[in-house]
Parts: structure tokens; C-alpha cells; sequence
């Protein structure tokens, strides 16, 4: 068990390096330094001065050993100019003596965001603190909707019932986020279509909008109303996918012999379902659910985006938008951990869950 | 239900007639059929696969699924008929009136649920019993269908058990209500021959005790013959035949009967002397039965004009509620002796062409959820050492897990030995995996595998598939010339040269292994392992195919490895059996030698399991305790000793202790036991066929 963990850690490091190098040659080609520049000195910089502006601030050195900088093997630049002393390293002048010669992400220094003029380390703790409310909530609603959706439809294969949700189940995958938040939002969360001018117009409901169509006042604090829409937007999608899975996981246990077994001992149809083949049922879709947690981080980005959201989604495209370079590689240290880590919990969750995978 | 008069028949079976309705059709799967079972009584439905034995059984379950329904007749269970029950009513009838033992234990057993739990529900649901009262009846049961250490048992998962193990726990949970009807669906067809033993025991020990009536339903005529009173053969959706046990395997009074009597290896029955006779023609399809008889296309009675010019009834024939399905009963002579087929001489035996010496076959295994843990060893082989010669059939017997297969694998080269020699034409191939073979060796030494149905590639026609090997194995010069050898080899298994063009879908199982066969034969193989060859098949093919194995051998002279559980067939065919046990020879010598005494302990454990279908024959019966070990941790000493009868015999526990050496009894007569001579000599024949 430990060995299998451990194993699969070294796996995760070694994806982590490989994909945050991917990023950083991405965001530092030369165009996008050009870029760089030019913003955060002057738009009218020329060429030349441009090139040293980049020399000046560390840019100058090799690809590799700026990455090894960034990642705290390397210590960081310094230039010696009119006596001060700057550096990667080096908050002001002032303290350039006792600054430290290495500030990369090891040494938990993750750099500072260009957009935000803030530290990349506190941007993501509070947008994945946001997300993390997002992401909880869309459980809450995607996985037991799901589930009680696929073992209906799942435990009577092509009765109506099970075309019914299965239609529905089909639409609902089908739509990805970026149509269903749009169509929600035009019946829910609009002062001039859908429903809410009707249900204003019959003194239901006293604001102008049903549900509010942006959840950025959901920062402060989650309401029902404001932040209904992007969880059932991101749910939607899920909801489809993992009933289409639990559908199919179901009728492949009600055929099984053991049911019958279950079924010719008089036992009745309820308790056949959920004392005889729901536990037996639930086994596939579960790695499933949890195959879900990095689709959820796509669902994210655009959900946040579409309702102003200011999550770990919003802030991805935001700094992918504005060639923020430390902060982008943050993300995607981020968004790696996530991946991995939630495959490593479905692979031993699933051992858990399955009494036959236990070895005596 | 109670007042039930004993006299009265528990189900009354009355021209049931069932079909299955698919898109394109009505498929009728059982037509016509009427049985009677009485209180107490055993009643045997046997019959080829195909023949509607277990829709019959379903549909007294009125289990046929979406698709299935009963289009006539009556089902009559203590005098009320199930046809038109409602689901409630059913309910409380299922599990607690009728219940039903199936045939493969694994499959249905909840996998994710207590055995103590799956059993206890029983009375839960109808008697209303509380849990632990449930739970305590439970372990009283389980200890009644004597699983040893009941409550841990109780507390186990399915598949902590062994087949055996979790056929009793199916028993178990059928007998918790005390049912008046018990189903039993081919219930030891997954099991192994001393498993199946055991289970059958059981079966019938259960039934005199609590006076269950039992529907049996196998293709298995020996097992009817030994659990059953009366029985039932039926044929394409039919009842052909319904009398007594005893009536029905001595005077026989339908065509059919007697055809499966002739083609199952009874004792008597010799490849030389007196051949099987095999069933001519196929199983009709059910929707391309033929008008009249169905049997009447196969049967070697048939009139035209009368056996096809209409529905034929069942006609009463001499004995007690004995019936046949036969128009001509009366007119067939039954007891004209068989018209022996030509007999054969015996093909003499040439000089060795395969040795094996001290051949050790391990496996390196792990434990552990994640990989790691401890490894173990497991002696899937071991010191097997025998000489096969030319023309020479030489049986390979044992149960599941005794190493026969691992064996084959190291002969074809799939694995490589761990130690010992393996010598064909005295040139040592034990290291040598298979794809570092020369072509010659890989074309003389050919396998036919059990199950035909897996084994040709589906998406490539039958000669296409001959033709592959015969390229693979460098035969023949042009397309042309493999093209020719290709038919040749069709003609060879006695299939038509049509099949050539056909797909492997479009073929009967029996066909199948015809084809496998053929391309085992396609490099004029020296040596054919043929690993169950028929263990698939029906009853009436199996004769067909065994004996052109027989006559492939004899015209090529071809050494024939054939590896079986099935004794029957192996005192058939074989010159030598080599037993194997737990990855050990037990006993290896001709075939008279190791059926008759003195025996191994195991081979006569074994000979005694296997049911035999012949009225005549007397059997001793030795029931093995408990379960095969596993390999993984064999028993220390003799690997039979913790469930040898003869083990106190033997001074000084020295089963305990020691390896017992292998001892030659006569010539080429060898035995791996520890017991004396004197007692060795003293062992009565488990099979002896009453004198006439």
C-alpha cells in the first residue's frame, strides 16, 4: 500500500515537472516577453530598449536556467545597477543584503502576480478557496441526482421510466457548459426574457430577476439565488455523465444471476434493487465520480468567467489573458496536483469499495 | 397450505407449451410438455442443451424473462395453477415452497454480500423471523449441508469460498424455508467430479430427510440414474420419454434414448472392439424443426410418410407411467443387439517419441491489495517424469488445479520448465519458449483446445484459418497446392468442402472442433495435446468427435496426449492414464492397470465420483472430505493426505511427514503411496458390473 502510494507520488512529481516546463517555454517565448515588457515598462518602448529592459530584469538568462530559478534550484538573478542592488529575490533595494539566494517554489515563493500586483501564493489560496465552495456545492447536487437518475432508469432497461431519464440524461451531457449557463441564465437570471419578467409582472418575485445572474456578491456570501445557476450549470453537465455510467453499471447487475437468485427467493422488486444490486452497482461509476474532479476544473473556467465568478477558473483565464507568467504557473501546478491526486484517491478508493479486489 | 394431501401430485405439469417472441418471430422453446412429480419423488429432466430442460424449470419459477411466455398448458402446484398467479402471489411461493439451486455457485451469490446476511433473508422475508433468530437458523443449516466452522462462514463473502463451498450455501439457502419443490439446475456441472460427489450426497440425503420433492434437471444421464426416481428425456422442445429411472435405462422405448445410451461411454464400450455410436446430423434450430418428429431427420427408425406426416402424441408404453414420444414404439425391436460399426484392429504402439524427466513447472505469485506483499511458490508441477510413444493415446486425469494444464503449456512451449528435461526425438526442448522453436517441432507437437467456441478467429473464415497454419508451418509450395491440402484436411474431420467458405458463427459446436482438428493436423502433427477436447460438447457430438480423434490417430500415427477429468471417456479411448494430484503423478499405468485395483487412494476416490449411466454396474462409494488444497500451501508429506481414507493404514504417520516414493507395482505400473503392498493387494473394485 505505502509502496503503491509512493510510487504513484514519484509518478505525479515527475508530471508536475514536465508540465509546468511545457508552460513556462510557453509563456516565455519571445513574443510574449515583448509583451511583458512593454506593459509593465512603457508601450513605446523600441526594440532595443526593450532588450535590455529584459536583460535588466532577469530575462536575459538561458530558458533552463531561469525555469530551474522559478522552481527554487537556482538562485535568483541579481543585476548591480547605480549602486542598487535588484534582484529575483530582492523585495526592495534596502533589504538586498539579507535577502535569500534561493525564492522559487520550493522555497514556497511562487512570485508575483503582474495583473494583480499581488502575490501569486495568496491569489490562489483565495481563489481555490472560492472554487473549493463551487466545486463542494456541485457535488452536493451532481453526484446524488446522478446516481438515483441511473439506478431508476438502470433497474428497468427500456421501460419508460428509463427512457424518459435517459433522454435526459443524454440532453444534459450533450450541452456543454458554455450553451447550458447561456440558456439558464436567459430563463432564470434575465430582466428582459424568460421567466422573470412574467413573475415580476405577477408581483411574484420583487427584484427584477428570478435568480441573480452573476455570483460575484456570492464571494461574500452564498445565497440560494446567486448561486443556484453556476452550480446547476456545471452539475448539468456531470449529472448526464455519471447517470449514463451508473445506467449502464445497473443494468448490467439486474441481469446478473444473483439477482435472479435474489428475485426467485421472494424477495420483492424494492428490496432486490437497493439491498441486492445497488451496492453492486455502484462500483464502476464511483472511479467515474472521480474522474469527474478535472472535468469540474474545465466546467470551472467557464462558469466563472460566464457568471464573474472570482475563482480559480476566472483567475486562470484572467492571467492566461494578460501574459501574467507566475501566475499562469500556478495554475497549472495547481490544476496538475488536482488531477493526480483525486486519480490516486479513486484507485485506492476503488479497492476499498470492492470486496473481490482485496487479496486474503 | 398445510392440509396439502400427500397422495396428490406436488406439480402437475400439463402440455405446457412455452415460446420465446423476438422481433422477427415466435421461437416455441418447449412444446407439449406434461410431467407429474409426486411427493418425496426425484423427478430427472435430462437432455442435450438446447432442449428447453431449463425453461421448463423457469417457467415453473415463472422466471422466462421479458421475452419468454407460456403460451398453453398448465403449471399445477399443489393443485393450484402458477399460470395465472399474480406477482404477490408468486412471491410468497418462490424461496419458500419452491426453490432453485443453479448452476454456476459464483455467479449466484451476491458478491457484495454476507453469506450470513444472503442467507438469513430467506426467513426474514417470509416467515417474518427476526434477524438473529434468521442468522441462528442460518447456522444451524449451514452446518446441515456439513460446511465445516459455520459462523465463520457466515461472516465470509462469496468468493473467500470454493466452489464446492458456495454450491453448499446455495443448497443451504434454498433449504432454509423448507421447500416442498426443489429446482436443481445442473448444479455440479461447474464443480469438480469428487466436489460434484459430495454435492450429490448431499442432494439426496437432504431430500429422504426433509421429503423435498426434487425437479433435476442434467445432461448427465449417470448423476440422473443416481439422484433420480423417475425421469424425463427430452429432445428439441419435447418430452420424448418419461418413465422410471430403471425403466427407462433398460427398456427403453424411444429412439432417442437409446442413441445417447449407445453414444456415452459406458463400461464395456472399447475403441477397438466395440466403438461408440454416435447421433448422425445435428440439433435442429427451433425454428427450423421439422414437421413430424423432430428427432426423425436423425433417427435410424424413420419412415417416410409417417414418422413427418404429423404431430406425434405420446403414447403409453409397457411399465409403470412410462411414455414414449414414438409412433413406432411398438414396432422396433429393442433389444436387437447394436449393429457394431466396423471394428477395428488395435494400432500397435511404436518407439518413444516424447520423454519427460523430473519436469518442474513453478509460479511465482504475490498477495497484497497494491502488489508487494509476500510471494508464494506455487509447485504447479512437479518431478513429473513419463515416456509417450508413437500411435499411443495417453490420458492425462485430474481435477481443477492439479496442474494438467500447466503441463500442456510447458510441453507446447508457452512456458518454459524450471527444471528437467523434456526430450522429443531425443532432442531437449524444456527451455526452448515457443517462439524460439524451429517450425518443424511447433508443427509436430499441436494442441486442440476445450473450448471450440473461443478458439477460431471469429472474423475469419474456416479455410482462410486451415490455410494460415498450413502457411505458418511452411506447407505446401503455391496458394494452390495449401488451397488442395486445406480440403484434403476438411475431408480429413469428415466436414464438407463447403465449410471452407463459412464463417466460424455459422457453425455447431461440434463443427467448431472439427475445424480445431483440422488445423492441429494441418503440419502433420507427432504429437496432438488435446485438452479436453469435448468437455464442451453435447453428450451426442462428443461420441462423434472422439472417435475421429481415434481414426486421425490411427492413420497418422500421431501420439495423443488427451488431458480429461471425464474417467469415462478416458477408460474409453486411452492405452495408459497418468493421475495427476496436486501437481504430482499419482498413478500412471495402462488403463486396465488403473482401473482396476490395486489402486491410488485418489484414483479410487475418482473412479468411484463418476457417475456412471449403466443400471448394471455396482459402485462402492467413497466420498472425499473437504475441499482440493491449494497449491499455493500444499499439505506437508503426501499431497493426499488430508483427505485420504487410507491414511490410517500406513504406520507412523508417515503421510504426515513424507513424500511418498514412487513405487512400481507391474510392469509400467507406477504408484506414488506410502501403503503397503499387502494392502495395496487387498483393495476391492469400486466399479463392478452385475452379471447379466
Amino acid at each position: 500500500m505505502l509502496k503503491f502510494v509512493l510510487r504513484r507520488s514519484l509518478v505525479m512529481l515527475l508530471t508536475a515537472l514536465c508540465l509546468t516546463f511545457i508552460v513556462f517555454f510557453m509563456t516565455n517565448l519571445a513574443p510574449n516577453l515583448e509583451k511583458l515588457a512593454k506593459s509593465e515598462a512603457s508601450a513605446r518602448m523600441s526594440d532595443d530598449e526593450v532588450a535590455s529592459w529584459l536583460e535588466k530584469n532577469g530575462f536575459g538568462q538561458p530558458l533552463l536556467v531561469r525555469y530551474g530559478e522559478w522552481l527554487g534550484v537556482l538562485p535568483g538573478w541579481t543585476v548591480t545597477e547605480n549602486g542598487e542592488t535588484r534582484g529575483r529575490c530582492i523585495a526592495s533595494p534596502a533589504s538586498a543584503a539579507d535577502a535569500p539566494a534561493f525564492c522559487g517554489v520550493l522555497q514556497g515563493d511562487w512570485g508575483t502576480s503582474t495583473v494583480f500586483k499581488d502575490s501569486v501564493g495568496s491569489i490562489l489560496s483565495r481563489s481555490l478557496g472560492a472554487t473549493a465552495w463551487l466545486m463542494l456545492w456541485v457535488m452536493i447536487v451532481m453526484v446524488p441526482t446522478s446516481l438515483l437518475l441511473g439506478v431508476l432508469s438502470g433497474m428497468r432497461e427500456g421501460s419508460k421510466l428509463d427512457r424518459v431519464l435517459s433522454t435526459v440524461a443524454i440532453a444534459s451531457t450533450a450541452t456543454p457548459e458554455y450553451v447550458s449557463g447561456v440558456i439558464l441564465v436567459v430563463i432564470f437570471a434575465s430582466a428582459t426574457a424568460g421567466l422573470s419578467p412574467l413573475l415580476f409582472e405577477w408581483g411574484l418575485i420583487s427584484s427584477k430577476t428570478l435568480f441573480l445572474g452573476t455570483a460575484t456578491s456570492a464571494m461574500d456570501g452564498i445565497t440560494f439565488w446567486n448561486f443556484a445557476l453556476p452550480v446547476l450549470t456545471i452539475a448539468l453537465y456531470g449529472i448526464g455523465y455519471i447517470a449514463r455510467m451508473t445506467r449502464a453499471s445497473m443494468t448490467e447487475v439486474m441481469v446478473q444471476q444473483y439477482i435472479r437468485t435474489a428475485r426467485l427467493k421472494g424477495v420483492s422488486f424494492r428490496q432486490v434493487v437497493i439491498r441486492h444490486a445497488l451496492r453492486n452497482a455502484l462500483i464502476a461509476p464511483f472511479t467515474v465520480i472521480m474522474l469527474q474532479f478535472p472535468w469540474l476544473l474545465n466546467g470551472v473556467v467557464i462558469v466563472e468567467t460566464l457568471f464573474n465568478y472570482k475563482g480559480f477558473g476566472w483567475t486562470l483565464v484572467q492571467a492566461a489573458g494578460n501574459n501574467d507568467i507566475e501566475l499562469l504557473l500556478g495554475c497549472s501546478v495547481v490544476a496538475v496536483f488536482v488531477v493526480l491526486v483525486t486519480q490516486l484517491m479513486s484507485d485506492i478508493g476503488y479497492v476499498f469499495l470492492n470486496p473481490r479486489i482485496r487479496l486474503a | 397450505m398445510t392440509d396439502w394431501d400427500n397422495t396428490k401430485p406436488i406439480l402437475e405439469i400439463e402440455n405446457l407449451s412455452i415460446s420465446f417472441f423476438t422481433r422477427l418471430r415466435e421461437i416455441p422453446a418447449v412444446m407439449d410438455f406434461s410431467c407429474t412429480v409426486m411427493p418425496g419423488e426425484a423427478m430427472g429432466l435430462v437432455g442435450e442443451s438446447g432442449c428447453g430442460k431449463s425453461t421448463v424449470a423457469l417457467a415453473v419459477m415463472r422466471d422466462l424473462g421479458k421475452n419468454g411466455r407460456i403460451v398453453g398448458g398448465s403449471i399445477k402446484f399443489k393443485g393450484r395453477d402458477l399460470t395465472n398467479m399474480s406477482e404477490p402471489e408468486l412471491r410468497k411461493l418462490r424461496g419458500s415452497e419452491i426453490a432453485m439451486i443453479y448452476q454456476e455457485p459464483m455467479a449466484s451469490l451476491n458478491p457484495a454480500m454476507k453469506i450470513g446476511a444472503q442467507l438469513a433473508e430467506v426467513p426474514m422475508i417470509h416467515q417474518g423471523m427476526p434477524r438473529d433468530q434468521a442468522l441462528a437458523l442460518a447456522r444451524q443449516i449451514v452446518a446441515d449441508v456439513r460446511l465445516p466452522d459455520p459462523d465463520r462462514i457466515l461472516q465470509a463473502y462469496p468468493h473467500q469460498l470454493s466452489g464446492g463451498q458456495q454450491q453448499r450455501i446455495v443448497i443451504a439457502m434454498a433449504l432454509m424455508s423448507k421447500p416442498a419443490l426443489l429446482i436443481l439446475d445442473e448444479p455440479t456441472t461447474a464443480l469438480d467430479v469428487t466436489v460434484e460427489a459430495g454435492i450429490v450426497d448431499l442432494v439426496k440425503d437432504l431430500g429422504e430427510k426433509y421429503g423435498t420433492s426434487m425437479l433435476f434437471i442434467s445432461h448427465n444421464l449417470g448423476l440422473v440414474l443416481d439422484v433420480c426416481d423417475r425421469l424425463c428425456v427430452m429432445y428439441s422442445g419435447e418430452a420424448v420419454e418419461t418413465g422410471n429411472v430403471a425403466q427407462v435405462f433398460d427398456d427403453m422405448r424411444h429412439p432417442y434414448t437409446q442413441a445417447l445410451f449407445r453414444s456415452i461411454p459406458l463400461p464395456g464400450a472399447d475403441k477397438t472392439s466395440r466403438p461408440l455410436v454416435a447421433i448422425p446430423g445435428n440439433f435442429p434450430l427451433p425454428h427450423e424443426r421439422p414437421k413430424g418428429c423432430n428427432f426423425g431427420p436423425r433417427c435410424e427408425y424413420f419412415t417416410d410418410g409417417r414418422c413427418n406426416a404429423g404431430d406425434i402424441p405420446m403414447v403409453p408404453a409397457p411399465g409403470d407411467r412410462h411414455a414414449t414420444r414414438c409412433i413406432r414404439s411398438t414396432e422396433i425391436d429393442w433389444n436387437a443387439p447394436i449393429r457394431i460399426g466396423k471394428a477395428v484392429q488395435k494400432t500397435p504402439v511404436g518407439d518413444v517419441v516424447l520423454r519427460m524427466e523430473d519436469l518442474r513447472k513453478y509460479y511465482n505469485v504475490s498477495s497484497g491489495s497494491f502488489g508487494g506483499g509476500v510471494s508464494k511458490v506455487v509447485k504447479a508441477n512437479e518431478t513429473l517424469s513419463f515416456e509417450a510413444r508413437e500411435g499411443e493415446t495417453l490420458a492425462i486425469v485430474g481435477e481443477s488445479g492439479c496442474g494438467k494444464s500447466t503441463f500442456a503449456k510447458v510441453l507446447m512451449g508457452l512456458e518454459t520448465a524450471t527444471s528437467g528435461k523434456i526430450f522429443l526425438y531425443n532432442q531437449d526442448i524444456q527451455d526452448t519458449p515457443i517462439e524460439k522453436r524451429s517450425t518443424d517441432t511447433v508443427s509436430s507437437v499441436q494442441m486442440v483446445f476445450q473450448n471450440p467456441f473461443d478458439t477460431l478467429n471469429p472474423s475469419m473464415n474456416v479455410g482462410r484459418q486451415i490455410i494460415r497454419a498450413l502457411e505458418i508451418f511452411n506447407e505446401g509450395k503455391s496458394d494452390a497446392d495449401r488451397h488442395a491440402r486445406m480440403l484434403e484436411l476438411l475431408d480429413l474431420v469428415k466436414l464438407p468442402r463447403a465449410f471452407a467458405e463459412r464463417m466460424p458463427r455459422q457453425l455447431s459446436g461440434g463443427q467448431k472442433q472439427r475445424v480445431g482438428i483440422a488445423r492441429a493436423f494441418a503440419g502433420g502433427a507427432k504429437i496432438v495435446v488435446a485438452d479436453e477436447p469435448v468437455s464442451a460438447l453435447d453428450v451426442s457430438v462428443q461420441a462423434a468427435v472422439t472417435d475421429l480423434l481415434m481414426e486421425i490417430q490411427r492413420k497418422n500415427r500421431t501420439t495423443l496426449l488427451f488431458i480429461s477429468h471425464d474417467l469415462s471417456i478416458v477408460r474409453y479411448l486411452s492405452d495408459r492414464v497418468m493421475v495427476m494430484y496436486l501437481g504430482h503423478v499419482v498413478e500412471l499405468g495402462t488403463t486396465d492397470q488403473v482401473f482396476s485395483p490395486p489402486y491410488h487412494p485418489y484414483t479410487e476416490a475418482l473412479l468411484s465420483a463418476v457417475p456412471i449411466a449403466d443400471t448394471r454396474v455396482k459402485k462402492k462409494r467413497i466420498v472425499l472430505e473437504g475441499d482440493i488444497p491449494s497449491a499455493m500451501n500444499p499439505p506437508p508429506g503426501c499431497p493426499f493426505q488430508t483427505r485420504c481414507r487410507w491414511k490410517s493404514q500406513v504406520p507412523g504417520g508417515l503421510c504426515d511427514r513424507e513424500m511418498p516414493p514412487v513405487v512400481t507395482l507391474a510392469a509400467g505400473h507406477q504408484i506414488k503411496c506410502h501403503l503397503s503392498a499387502e494392502v495395496l493387494n487387498g483393495m476391492e473394485p469400486v466399479i463392478t458390473i452385475a452379471a447379466e
